[in-house]
């Protein structure tokens, strides 16, 4: 069993597929900054991202169904949002009392609380396409054109390569942790020993997978030196931005500029 | 298997700007200079030794157990790297690891990730070595030493991580702060514990296998006092701001209030859809419907159109 799923890329041909990637990363981020950027209850504005997106969605050939199924992973921070419906406003939507609490819903609080919502799914999604769209190798490219340090880079490129062998590492400590403490697949069967006694194993198995960790990469950083590795980190020269690739990053930057300027004139 | 989230990977949308560049600049900042301290001390071993430790932490995040009713304790790591790696290194692995979960698995937002590195690495790291280097000079590196510094570290990582998080939402105005603060931080105090039992589990194994692995600091034997005061300072901090945040919100809400002031004291400069309903209809609830109605159609009307554009370069 491999864990090639953890991979979200998707090989599809679309022009989202072949743009520079380069450019993908920088319009993801305008992107998000905008939606972070737009004022609150901003709705056209709200919709225009949302039919930006979702034209991408489609154009990558990705589906809206399959972004979708990802963009459930942001869900749960909803609930930290939630109370904000009944803390701020002046319009009072509905007030009920629980037990001794009285809870007052407001007009305002609800406003703030969908536009956060939104702005979160909106952003999700812009990164969703980036990863889904963008092989790793490229995305790498991309954070050492936007000037991330270089060693931060080559460790993402060393952790992604690494990523693969490791899970399938804990996979297989997981597999033998079944197959030797009977658990029962049977629902509401009790698991065995006490949970201190569960968290102790799994702690055993956490550093087990570290110290295999350890030597794996004294191994590694064998294997470098044997290459000729002597600390530095090279890469292939990035080949230049091509003329279509520009113009892509000219005009997606000046729609969002505009959808930016159109919220704050309007609602700001 | 599964990729199970935590709940501490804020996502886009929920800080404000401000606060969000401002935890950026402290994490260039910090993490700039941690790379620099790494190179000086552990060479050009560094890359493949950080690297291999940043996937397995994050293999190690997979690594779960039960607790009841569904619910399992799971495993952030930030105490875990830094007793092992000493807390620049450390820095540095869960730089990456957080980096890599926002840009690939979208766990966590990609504008925040300069809060969740603040929180999950420097946070985290910070405090794990404040407890744990205190407890190692308490008991003079004794094995229960070890095993309680261990767990204490784990666990109170994890609260004052939590706490920052909280702490961080109400100053963006998304959550109260007498509401956020003291759920983030209650439910936190149970998962640190899970944290705290698996660490220990985690370093009773590499005790019995590999003692010598857990002298922390002689990778980096120099400049921990920085970090040590660095993560006293924002224990204490924390443990004492955020009581007071959610005692008395009035100071953090006042903040929320004048720039809920800003958004609302400009008027419109134009008001196309008055007041979000639509024009020439009477009944605003009825209204406000076909305003939505209106805008869902522009979305399906601009997605189908691409679809449709796709389609036909297609054929």
């Amino acid at each position: 069993m491999h864990i090639h799923f953890l991979d979200p890329y998707q090989p599809r041909t679309s022009p989202i597929h072949a743009l520079d990637s380069r450019v993908k990363l920088v319009l993801v981020l305008a992107y998000i900054l905008t939606c972070a950027l737009t004022p609150i209850g901003a709705w056209p504005v709200y919709i225009l991202l949302l039919a930006l997106i979702f034209s991408i969605e489609l154009l990558s050939s990705l589906g809206i169904k399959f972004v979708h199924r990802r963009a459930l992973l942001a869900i749960p921070f909803m609930l930290a949002a939630f109370p904000v419906i009944f803390t701020n406003g002046q319009t009072v939507l509905f007030s009920t009392h629980i037990g001794s609490w009285q809870l007052t819903a407001y007009a305002e609080g609800l406003e703030r609380f969908i536009s956060v919502a939104l702005k979160s799914w909106l952003s999700v999604q812009a990164a969703i396409i980036l990863a889904s769209s963008t092989p790793f190798p490229e995305l790498l490219q991309a954070m050492r054109a936007i000037r991330i340090p270089r060693l931060l880079v080559s460790l993402f490129g060393l952790m992604w390569r690494y990523l693969f062998v490791l899970v399938d590492e804990a996979l297989r400590l997981m597999r033998a942790r079944q197959a030797r403490s009977g658990e029962s697949g049977k629902p509401g069967a009790r698991k065995g020993g006490s949970v201190a006694w569960r968290a102790r194993i799994a702690g055993g198995m956490a550093g087990n997978l570290f110290l295999r960790a350890f030597e794996r990469s004294d191994r590694i950083y064998m294997a470098m030196v044997a290459r000729g590795y002597d600390g530095e980190i090279r890469a292939l020269p990035m080949p230049p931005v091509s003329s279509p690739a520009w113009l892509a990053l000219g005009g997606g930057g000046s729609l969002l500029l505009l959808l930016l300027l159109f919220g704050i004139l309007f609602w700001g | 298997m599964h990729y199970a989230p935590q709940p501490m990977h804020i996502p886009d949308g929920f800080l404000s700007i401000l606060v969000s560049i401002v935890l950026w600049v402290i994490t260039i900042i910090v993490v700039g200079y941690a790379i620099r301290r790494v190179g000086k001390d552990l060479g050009e071993r560094q890359v493949p030794l950080m690297g291999v430790l940043a996937a397995a932490i994050f293999a190690g995040q997979m690594l779960n157990f039960t607790v009841a009713g569904g619910t399992s304790g799971h495993l952030m790591g930030a105490a875990l790297a830094t007793i092992l790696l000493g807390p620049w290194a450390a820095i540095i692995v869960m730089t990456t690891v957080v980096g890599v979960q926002a840009l690939i698995f979208q766990d966590g937002g990609l504008l925040v990730l300069g809060a969740n590195i603040f929180n999950m690495g420097i946070i985290g790291v910070a405090v794990s070595y404040w407890v744990y280097r205190t407890f190692q000079r308490l008991t003079g590196g004794r094995k229960w030493g070890i095993f309680v510094g261990g767990f204490l570290a784990a666990w109170l990582s994890i609260v004052v991580a939590a706490l920052a998080v909280g702490l961080q939402l109400a100053v963006s105005g998304i959550s109260p702060a007498n509401i956020a603060i003291p759920a983030m931080g209650g439910i936190h105090m149970l998962i640190g514990v899970g944290e705290g039992l698996i660490t220990l589990g985690a370093l009773a194994f590499l005790y019995a296998a590999r003692r010598d692995l857990l002298h922390i600091g002689e990778a980096a034997p120099k400049g921990g006092a920085a970090v040590w005061i660095g993560g006293l300072v924002i224990a204490a901090i924390l443990a004492i701001a955020s009581p007071l945040a959610s005692a008395f919100p009035d100071g953090l809400e006042w903040v929320a209030e004048q720039r809920g002031f800003l958004d609302t004291a400009q008027e419109p400069l134009y008001n196309i859809i008055p007041d979000y309903v639509f024009p020439g209809i009477t009944n605003e609830a009825f209204a406000t419907i076909v305003a939505g109605f209106v805008g869902v159609l522009i979305v399906f009307g601009v997605a189908l159109g691409v679809a449709h554009l796709r389609r036909s370069r297609k054929a």
